[in-house]
């Protein structure tokens, strides 16, 4: 590659805005033909977003601004369009059946025919040339499921070639890949390169982007904030960090004034297994404790095992549970079921609050109760005054606006329906509450409500700990910081020397730091 | 809101499963309308209701626990074998080792209960889908029957027939009606408004809005009107005759499980598991114990309504139970279930059943043949779902709503969710 190839792509001031949200504000983007031209940023920054523009998820007409693709002014109104012009986007999640074969999964949708029924002879032989196009040896007729994750991804970037790709855009593409896949698909970009293949990859894995990446644009809360070229720049993994984090964190908090007592919930060694992996461990020897009247954080990049750790704490309801041993008020406690983690006090508000945080057929009142019924039910059956008069009571408290406590859930905006969650755990009485993401997809004056509520908890006296993937709401909000990375917790960080570079190194961390 | 859909809410007490059920009560009203008149009179008679009751309480106790069972997620494809297989047992225990009839009973209720154990043991613990488990359950009951009985009928004793065929018994003064079931009646009216000043003293406690007195009154005469015309009809029939044993154990089923599913924490676990399993587990409900229990119950149920329908027919029979499933099924969609679980209510589904029940009837009063009476069913059954489904998307809640303007607070599985919560699911795309 030099410096002299003509742009294969460019995106000029792309804005792109949701009901209540700009995803994107004047994005610029500028791809050379043959680099491999990496995008970075936060959780919520916009990248995904500004793939879907480009790949025509959002179609042309739904956001403003030119992409001009090939010299030409491209115009993609869906995926079909944009394969077309020689663009496939690999999402994080494959796109690939199971319970077909790696050809069959090569030329869905794509088969090639000879009168009128599937010439399985040349998709046979066409799929051997793709699999070797991608360095993957295996028998065609072997069944995706057979295969590992890393073999998978070739297969989704085989199919690629199956549509004469021209730019390749992978979207966290090691994500869920072990050392050695990872190394063997980086490799395979770099072959790729060498043949005149344009890619684009999104990572959150630095190390990686500076190994193989020709040129990195950041983007920061929608929009471009720079474009470093790797080799002329002298760009390192700090100077990538600055470029994401930085910026000033403003007063979106409610004051407090932190009243921090002693430890009372331990985890020791907590040690849990995929569930459906016998090697991935989604959580390795965590060990972390709360204090009362703490807020205490835990930071890490997207699928760094947080949510699991949560979640297998709360009633071992994620993965197997292999060691580990946690400790309330300096006895040693089970839960092995959600009814036992309630009964000890803890609460766990999930990440997703529309798939497993609320049935969406509940109204605002049975939802709020939903969690502990016997506290409205008198020899197991329910007294509906009560069961008003509580809703009534929360709806008030936490300013919920909703017409009537009979109102369905699904009705309720986002930041409201997450209130309801939050007053369906409060109803618990907990002692530690456990908010996965508390703040996602809500504006910012529900979040600011939402912290105010947090506070407000910890000042009764109990823990609470709040998994974000935003860290100015973690440094904002927190007295203490864990950060975990590949299902290890990597260091500690005091509210004072909270600083995101600080987090982001860690959180990026391939070697465990030392903790302060 | 327009007035009329302010009527309904007053009159029908305005939750969402009430609003569905209006449009469920006008079909039955309506086909009992077309029926009187088609057969000139004849549906309404005592006889002719008494008949009913008797002919397909069997329908509506199984569509009782069908609902549970499909409120959960779950369906029953067995209950026609397993009441079958029941009703062998029974009869042949009474018959050939002379076991007193309510012993007979009891065995029958514990047969069901451990043929419910085991269904609910395959889709509870070992995870195998309902459907799959209740097939099996299916051709495995109807065969066990066969081999019980030899593919012979057995008839049962005089004292067992009591429970499908018996009635009420005359005693006291002679009024001209069976006199116990005067009482009922006289019970049935007293404890409707009994119930309509319960539930406003709690709307007052929670002071939510009341509805206006003269609105009561009209829903209380209606309903008053309705049992004091059923109670005059059951107790005025042929001497001898009066409202069906059968028909007494199904009301206090229908007063039970409506209470139970409506009322307690159990009921509000089925219809969290069925809502969200993953939400519910989460919650702490023991997902594995309610399905468990939900399919139990529904061969417990389905035991009871083999014995009914074997005592009425004084004998066990190899055809017996043939295709009740889909009755059943079709009589719990009928009354409003979702299909995905989650939605539903016993009253719905009684007055699905009470449409099928009536259907049949009318139709074999005016001589229709059985084929046409099943592509008549069939056809009602897709109708009325098809119709909910359509009305769902158009964000109307039922048959009135067709007619008046969209009904606010409809069905919250509402396909057409409102613009905030959209604009939600776009913002979690956003993120990452």
């Amino acid at each position: 590659m030099t410096d002299t190839a003509p742009n294969l792509l460019e995106m000029r001031s792309i804005t792109k805005s949701f009901p209540g949200v700009t995803a994107l504000a004047g994005v610029s983007l500028v791809v050379r033909e043959g680099e491999i031209h990496a995008i970075c940023g936060e959780n919520g920054a916009g990248k995904s977003t500004l793939m879907k523009v480009l790949s025509g998820v959002h179609p042309h007409g739904s956001y403003t601004g030119d992409i001009v693709y090939q010299g030409k002014k491209a115009r993609f109104d869906g995926i079909r369009a944009s394969e077309q012009a020689g663009i496939v986007i690999i999402h994080q999640e494959l796109a690939l059946v199971p319970g077909m074969s790696i050809t069959e999964n090569l030329f869905l949708g794509n088969e090639p025919r000879r009168r009128g029924s599937i010439d399985w002879k040349s998709a046979q032989r066409r799929a051997l040339e793709l699999m070797e196009q991608v360095g993957l040896r295996e028998d065609p007729d072997t069944l995706i499921k057979d295969i590992g994750v890393g073999k998978q991804q070739l297969v989704e970037i085989a199919k690629a070639f199956a549509k004469d790709v021209k730019l390749l855009i992978l979207d966290e593409p090691t994500a869920a890949l072990n050392e050695a896949d990872s190394q063997h698909l980086l490799d395979l970009l770099r072959g790729f390169r060498e043949r005149g293949i344009t890619s684009i990859m999104i990572s959150h894995k630095l190390n990686e982007i500076e190994a193989v990446a020709d040129t990195i644009t950041i983007l920061r809360d929608g929009r471009s904030i720079e474009s470093l070229d790797v080799k002329a720049d002298g760009v390192n993994e700090d100077r990538i960090v600055r470029g994401m984090v930085g910026r000033e964190l403003d007063s979106r908090f409610p004051d407090r004034t932190p009243d921090i007592g002693e430890v009372f919930f331990e985890v020791r060694d907590w040690t849990v297994r995929h569930p459906a992996s016998d090697e991935r461990m989604v959580c390795k020897g965590s060990t972390f404790n709360v204090r009362r009247g703490e807020i205490v954080g835990f930071a890490g990049l997207m699928g760094a095992g947080r949510t699991e750790l949560a979640m297998s704490l709360f009633g071992r309801s994620y993965g197997t549970w292999l060691s580990g041993r946690v400790f309330k008020d300096g006895k040693e406690i089970r839960l092995k079921t959600v009814a036992d983690a309630i009964g000890h006090g803890l609460a766990y508000v999930s990440e997703d609050r529309k798939s497993i945080g609320l049935n969406l057929l509940d109204d605002v009142k049975t939802s709020m109760v939903a969690a502990k019924l016997s506290k409205i039910a008198r020899r197991r059956v329910i007294d509906p005054v009560r069961e008003h008069r509580i809703a009534e009571d929360y709806r008030a408290g936490l300013r919920i606006k909703t017409p009537s406590v009979d109102e369905g859930v699904v009705k309720l905006s986002g930041g409201n329906q997450q209130k309801v969650v939050l007053a369906k755990w409060m109803f618990t009485d907990p002692d530690l509450l456990i908010l996965d993401e508390p703040t996602r997809g809500i504006d910012v004056g529900a979040k600011f409500e939402i912290y105010g509520i947090i506070q407000r908890l910890v000042a009764q006296g109990k823990g609470v700990v709040v998994i974000s993937s935003e860290l100015p709401e973690l440094i904002g909000l927190c007295d203490r910081i864990y950060t975990v990375f590949e299902g290890a917790i990597t260091g500690e960080v005091a509210r004072a020397d909270a600083d995101p570079e600080v987090l982001m190194k860690q959180m990026t961390a391939t070697k465990k730091s030392p903790t302060p | 809101m327009s007035r009329i859909t302010d009527l309904q809410k007053n009159l029908f007490g305005g939750t969402t499963s009430n609003a569905r059920q209006f449009g469920m009560i006008s079909t039955l009203v309506a086909i009992v309308v077309l029926f009187q008149i088609w057969t000139d009179g004849l549906t309404l008679t005592s006889g002719n209701l008494i008949a009913v009751v008797s002919q397909y309480s069997y329908i509506l106790i199984l569509a009782v626990g069908m609902l549970m069972v499909i409120v959960a997620g779950h369906i029953d494809l067995s209950v026609g074998s397993v009441a079958a297989f029941t009703g062998i047992v029974v009869a042949k225990a009474m018959q050939e080792h002379s076991l007193p009839w309510p012993l007979g009973i009891l065995l029958g209720l514990l047969v069901g209960a451990a043929i419910g154990a085991w269904q609910g043991f395959w889709v509870a613990y070992i995870g195998v889908p309902a459907f799959i488990v209740t097939l099996a359950g299916m051709m495995l009951f109807r065969g066990a029957n066969q081999y019980i009985g030899n593919a012979d009928t057995v008839p049962v004793p005089e004292g067992f027939r009591k429970i499908g065929a018996g009635f009420l018994p005359e005693v006291g003064p002679d009024t001209g009606y069976n006199n116990l079931t005067l009482l009922l009646g006289l019970a049935a009216c007293a404890g409707v408004v009994w119930r309509e000043w319960k539930a406003r003293q709690t709307r007052r406690e929670m002071k939510a809005d009341l509805a206006p007195l003269w609105v009561i009154g009209v829903r209380l005469a209606v309903m008053v009107a309705v049992i004091v015309f059923a109670t005059l009809r059951f107790a005025g029939g042929r001497v001898g005759t009066s409202l069906p044993i059968s028909g007494i154990i199904l009301i206090v089923l229908v007063l039970a499980y409506s209470h139970y599913t409506r009322n307690t924490i159990g009921g509000r676990h089925i219809y969290a598991v069925g809502g969200n399993a993953r939400a519910a587990e989460l919650s702490g409900v023991k997902l594995k114990r309610v399905n468990f229990a939900v399919m139990m119950n529904m061969s417990i149920l389905a035991a009871l309504a083999g014995m009914i329908f074997v005592a009425r027919s004084a004998a066990s029979g190899p055809q017996d139970g043939l295709s009740w499933e889909l009755d059943a099924i079709a009589a719990v969609f009928i009354g409003g279930a979702a299909v995905s679980g989650g939605l539903g209510t016993v009253s719905g589904s009684i007055v699905g059943g009470l449409v099928m029940a009536l259907l049949n009837n009318g139709l074999q009063l005016q001589g229709v043949g059985s084929d046409m009476v099943q592509i008549i069913k069939g056809l009602v059954l897709l109708l009325a779902v098809a119709f909910d489904v359509y009305n769902k998307k158009q964000g109307r809640f039922s048959i009135i709503g067709t007619l008046t303007r969209p009904f606010r607070r409809d069905d919250p599985a509402d396909t057409a969710a409102p613009p905030a919560a959209a604009s939600d699911v776009d913002k979690t795309k956003v993120a990452g």
